[in-house]
C-alpha cells in the first residue's frame, strides 16, 4: 500500500474550496498516492457545487471498493452500500423521492461485475440518476485481482500469466442498454470531466460517465506503469471525439483512446413515465 | 519440517495437494489471499487446474456446481457478504449432492462495515446442508481442507472449511506441509457418483413433485448421519499418513472439571492459555472445542459435557432474539440428560473485538461464582454508553 495523503493544516483564512461538501473530520482519505479517485471525486463535488442546486437536494450512493469510499467523505446524505448494489439503492431513493438528484459514485468492479445486471436495467429504464464510474482497470481495494475492465493480456494477482479475457467497452454497453447521456474522460482531463458531470446532473434521464484512473499500486506495479506513465498515456494517447460511434470506444492504449460525449438524447425517464401512467401526474 | 506461512496460504496449499481441478474465485477481504495463491499456482504450473475469475460470489458457487457436475474436484473460497450472496446456491450444492469444498473466512456482516472476525456469517448458513468444520490455526486449515475432500466424496455432500478472519487467515505460523505422495495415498482420485456423460446423457436438477421431495431431503440427512458414523475411521486414516487428528470435537481436561468452556476457532488457543494460567492458581477449567458444527455431533458433545456442573459457551456470533448460536445447540443436546449442567452463554469478540486470556478467565470466575446465569446471554465487555437506558 502507498502512504496515505498527509493531513495538512488548512489555515482558516484560506479554507479548502470544497470544505462545505467534505466531511473534513474524515480526512486524510484512504486513497494511495498516485491514485486518480481523489481527482475524480473533486471533479464530482465541484460539478455539484457548480449546478447551484441546494446540497439538500442531492444524495450520493457508493458501492464497495476504493471509489466506494467516496460516499463516506461527502457531507450530504450518502450511502455506502453493499458490493454491486449502489444502483438498486439509488433506484429506491429516486422512486421514493423523485425530486432528489441521485449520484452513484463507484468503481468498475462494483458497477460492471458483481453489479453489472443493475447497470443495464437502470439504463434500460432511463432511471434519472447520474452514474460516475472510476475505472482503474482492477479490483484495487482487495489487492489487484482481474476485473471485467482489466485489459487483455494485463497482469493481475489472479492473472499472473496475463489476462485471457477481454474487457467491457463501457460506453458501448451503456449506449446499448439505453443510457441517454454517455461520456468518457480521464482524471487528467479534470475541467472536461467537471463540466461533463455538471451536464450529466442536469440531464434528465440515465447519465453515465466513465472516468479513467490510474491504480499505481495494484495495477501499475504489475504492468510496469508508474503513476506518471499513466498520466502521459492519458495525455498523449487520447483523442477527444464527441459523438464517436460507441463501437469504436474499446480501450487500447497502444492506439488512441477516444474521450468525449457520445450520447445526449432526450427520452422520458422512469419516474416521469410511472407518474404519468400510475399516479395521474402530468409532465410539465 | 515446518514452513512459516499465512493461514490463507495454508488452505491454498491444501487445495493444491488435493489436486483440485477447477477453482473459481471472487475477491473479498479477508479471503482473497486464498484464491490469489491458487491463481498463482495455476498460472505457473504448480497446480494443473483451471482458475475462473468470476464476476461475483453467486457466480463463484454456480461455476463450481457446474464444474463438479462434470465429475471434477472443485473449490472456491469466500467470506461474509460473499457467503451471504451465495446463500441460494449453497442449498443447491448440497441438494445436488456434490462433493464440493469451500474455504470460508469468518467475517462480520454490515452495515457498519467491518472486515474483522465474527462467526455469524457461516452459522447463518447452518441449514443449507453443508458440513461445517471450524479450524483453530493454519495447520488445521491445511489438514482440514484435505480431510474435507475425502469426507465430502465419501458422503456426497459439500463441506465448508472455516477459519477466523486475520487471527488465522493473515497470521503467519509454522505449518507442516505434507508431501504429495502422502496426500495421494489418503485422497485417491475422485470417482464421481454424479458426472455428466455424453454417452449416457441425463438431465440434472429437474422439477420434483411433493411425492419425492421429502425423500430427497431425508437422504441429505442420511449423508450427514453417515459423515458422523465414518468420521473417526477417516481420521484414523488421516492420522496414519500425517500423524495428526482433531476429532469431531476436542476435549481438554473435561473429565473431572466442574466447569467446561465451549469455544471454537482461534479463541480456543486463547482458552488453552487461560486454562494453564487458571491451573497454576489451582483452578480447573475444561475446554470443549467445537470443530464439527454440521453435522452436530450430539452424542459426542453429550458425553463430553455430562459430567460437568456448569457449561460456559463462548459465542463469537449472535442470533437476534435467540442468543448465541453454539449455546442454543448445546442447550438443546443437553436437555434430555439427567442432571444436565447449567449453560451460561457469553457473547464476545463480535466484529473482531479481541478475546484475551483475561476475558476468558473473568468468564470462568463469573461462571464459578453464580449458581445460575442472571440472563439468557451476557454481552461481554460492552462499552459503558451501551448500558445506559434509552
Amino acid at each position: 500500500m502507498g502512504k496515505p495523503a498527509l493531513k495538512e493544516v488548512i489555515p482558516e483564512s484560506h479554507p479548502h474550496p470544497l470544505e462545505d461538501l467534505v466531511r473534513m473530520d474524515r480526512i486524510p482519505h484512504i486513497w494511495c498516492s498516485g491514485c486518480g479517485t481523489g481527482s475524480i471525486f473533486t471533479a464530482c463535488l465541484t460539478a455539484m457545487k457548480n449546478t447551484g442546486i441546494d446540497y439538500n437536494d442531492f444524495a450520493m450512493v457508493s458501492g464497495i471498493g476504493c471509489s466506494g469510499r467516496g460516499a463516506g467523505y461527502i457531507n450530504i446524505d450518502s450511502f455506502h452500500t453493499t458490493h454491486g448494489r449502489a444502483i438498486p439503492f439509488a433506484t429506491g431513493i429516486k422512486m421514493a423521492k423523485p425530486e432528489t438528484n441521485v449520484i452513484v459514485f463507484s468503481g468498475d468492479g462494483d458497477l460492471f461485475a458483481i453489479g453489472g445486471n443493475h447497470f443495464i436495467h437502470a439504463a434500460r429504464r432511463n432511471m434519472d440518476i447520474t452514474v460516475i464510474c472510476v475505472n482503474n482497470f482492477i479490483y484495487g481495494m482487495t489487492g489487484g485481482q482481474a476485473a471485467a475492465t482489466t485489459p487483455h493480456n494485463a497482469r493481475s494477482s489472479t492473472t499472473m500469466g496475463g489476462n485471457p479475457e477481454s474487457p467491457f467497452n463501457l460506453p458501448l454497453l451503456a449506449y446499448a442498454a439505453g443510457a441517454t447521456y454517455v461520456a468518457r474522460w480521464t482524471m487528467l482531463h479534470s475541467r472536461d470531466l467537471t463540466d461533463s458531470i455538471e451536464e450529466a446532473i442536469n440531464h434528465k434521464g440515465f447519465s453515465f460517465i466513465e472516468a479513467l484512473s490510474p491504480c499505481p499500486i495494484n495495477y501499475g506495479r504489475r504492468n510496469k506503469e508508474k503513476p506518471l506513465d499513466s498520466l502521459k498515456l492519458y495525455h498523449d494517447r487520447t483523442i477527444i471525439k464527441n459523438n464517436a460511434d460507441p463501437g469504436e470506444l474499446a480501450i487500447d492504449f497502444r492506439k488512441k483512446v477516444i474521450l468525449g460525449k457520445f450520447v445526449d438524447v432526450e427520452k422520458p425517464c422512469h419516474d416521469e413515465e410511472y407518474g404519468r401512467m400510475y399516479l395521474g401526474e402530468t409532465n410539465e | 519440517m515446518k514452513t512459516v506461512i499465512e493461514g490463507s496460504h495454508a488452505m491454498s496449499e491444501g487445495v493444491k495437494l488435493s489436486r483440485v481441478q477447477v477453482v473459481s474465485g471472487y475477491p473479498i477481504t479477508p479471503q482473497t489471499h486464498i484464491i490469489e495463491e491458487i491463481a498463482a499456482f495455476c498460472s505457473d504450473g504448480r497446480m494443473e487446474a483451471t482458475f475462473i475469475p468470476v464476476e461475483s460470489e453467486h457466480s463463484a458457487m454456480a461455476a463450481i456446481i457446474g464444474a463438479a457436475s462434470t465429475g471434477v474436484r472443485a473449490f472456491t473460497a469466500t467470506s461474509s457478504h460473499g457467503l451471504a450472496l451465495m446463500h441460494e446456491l449453497l442449498h443447491w450444492a448440497s441438494a445436488a449432492r456434490l462433493p464440493l469444498v469451500m474455504g470460508e473466512v469468518n467475517r462480520a456482516l454490515g452495515p457498519g462495515w467491518n472486515i474483522w472476525t465474527d462467526q455469524t456469517d457461516s452459522l447463518a448458513q447452518r441449514d443449507t446442508g453443508w458440513l461445517q468444520l471450524y479450524c483453530e490455526d493454519g495447520q488445521e486449515a491445511l489438514d482440514t481442507t484435505i480431510f474435507a475432500y475425502r469426507l465430502a466424496e465419501l458422503v456426497n455432500l459439500p463441506v465448508m472449511v472455516i477459519m477466523d478472519a486475520f487471527f488465522i487467515s493473515h497470521t503467519f505460523e509454522p505449518v507442516s506441509i505434507p508431501s504429495q505422495e502422502t496426500v495421494d495415498r489418503f485422497l485417491p482420485p475422485l470417482e464421481p457418483r454424479i458426472a455428466l456423460d455424453t454417452d449416457n446423457p441425463f438431465a440434472l436438477f429437474q422439477m420434483v413433485p411433493p411425492a419425492f421431495y421429502m425423500e430427497m431431503r431425508e437422504s441429505i440427512q442420511r449423508g450427514m448421519d453417515q459423515a458422523l458414523a465414518i468420521y473417526d475411521q477417516v481420521e484414523d486414516e488421516f492420522e496414519a499418513e500425517f500423524g495428526r487428528r482433531y476429532g469431531l470435537i476436542e476435549t481438554i481436561g473435561c473429565e473431572d472439571a466442574d466447569i467446561i468452556l465451549v469455544t471454537s476457532g482461534s479463541a480456543t488457543s486463547t482458552a488453552r492459555q487461560a486454562r494453564m494460567e487458571l491451573e497454576a492458581r489451582g483452578e480447573q477449567m475444561g475446554i470443549l472445542k467445537m470443530k464439527t458444527f454440521r453435522p452436530f455431533p450430539v452424542q459426542t458433545v453429550q458425553r463430553a459435557l455430562s459430567g460437568a456442573k456448569k457449561v460456559a459457551v463462548l459465542d463469537r456470533n449472535f442470533s437476534f432474539g435467540a442468543g448465541g448460536i453454539f449455546a442454543q445447540e448445546i442447550k438443546s443436546v443437553l436437555q434430555p440428560l439427567k442432571n444436565a449442567p447449567v449453560v451460561f452463554n457469553y457473547i464476545a469478540g463480535l466484529g473482531g473485538r479481541d478475546i484475551t486470556t483475561e476475558t476468558i478467565i473473568s468468564l470462568y470466575e463469573q461462571t464459578k461464582e453464580r449458581q445460575a446465569p442472571e440472563s439468557a446471554w451476557d454481552w461481554v465487555g460492552l462499552n459503558p454508553y451501551d448500558h445506559q437506558p434509552s
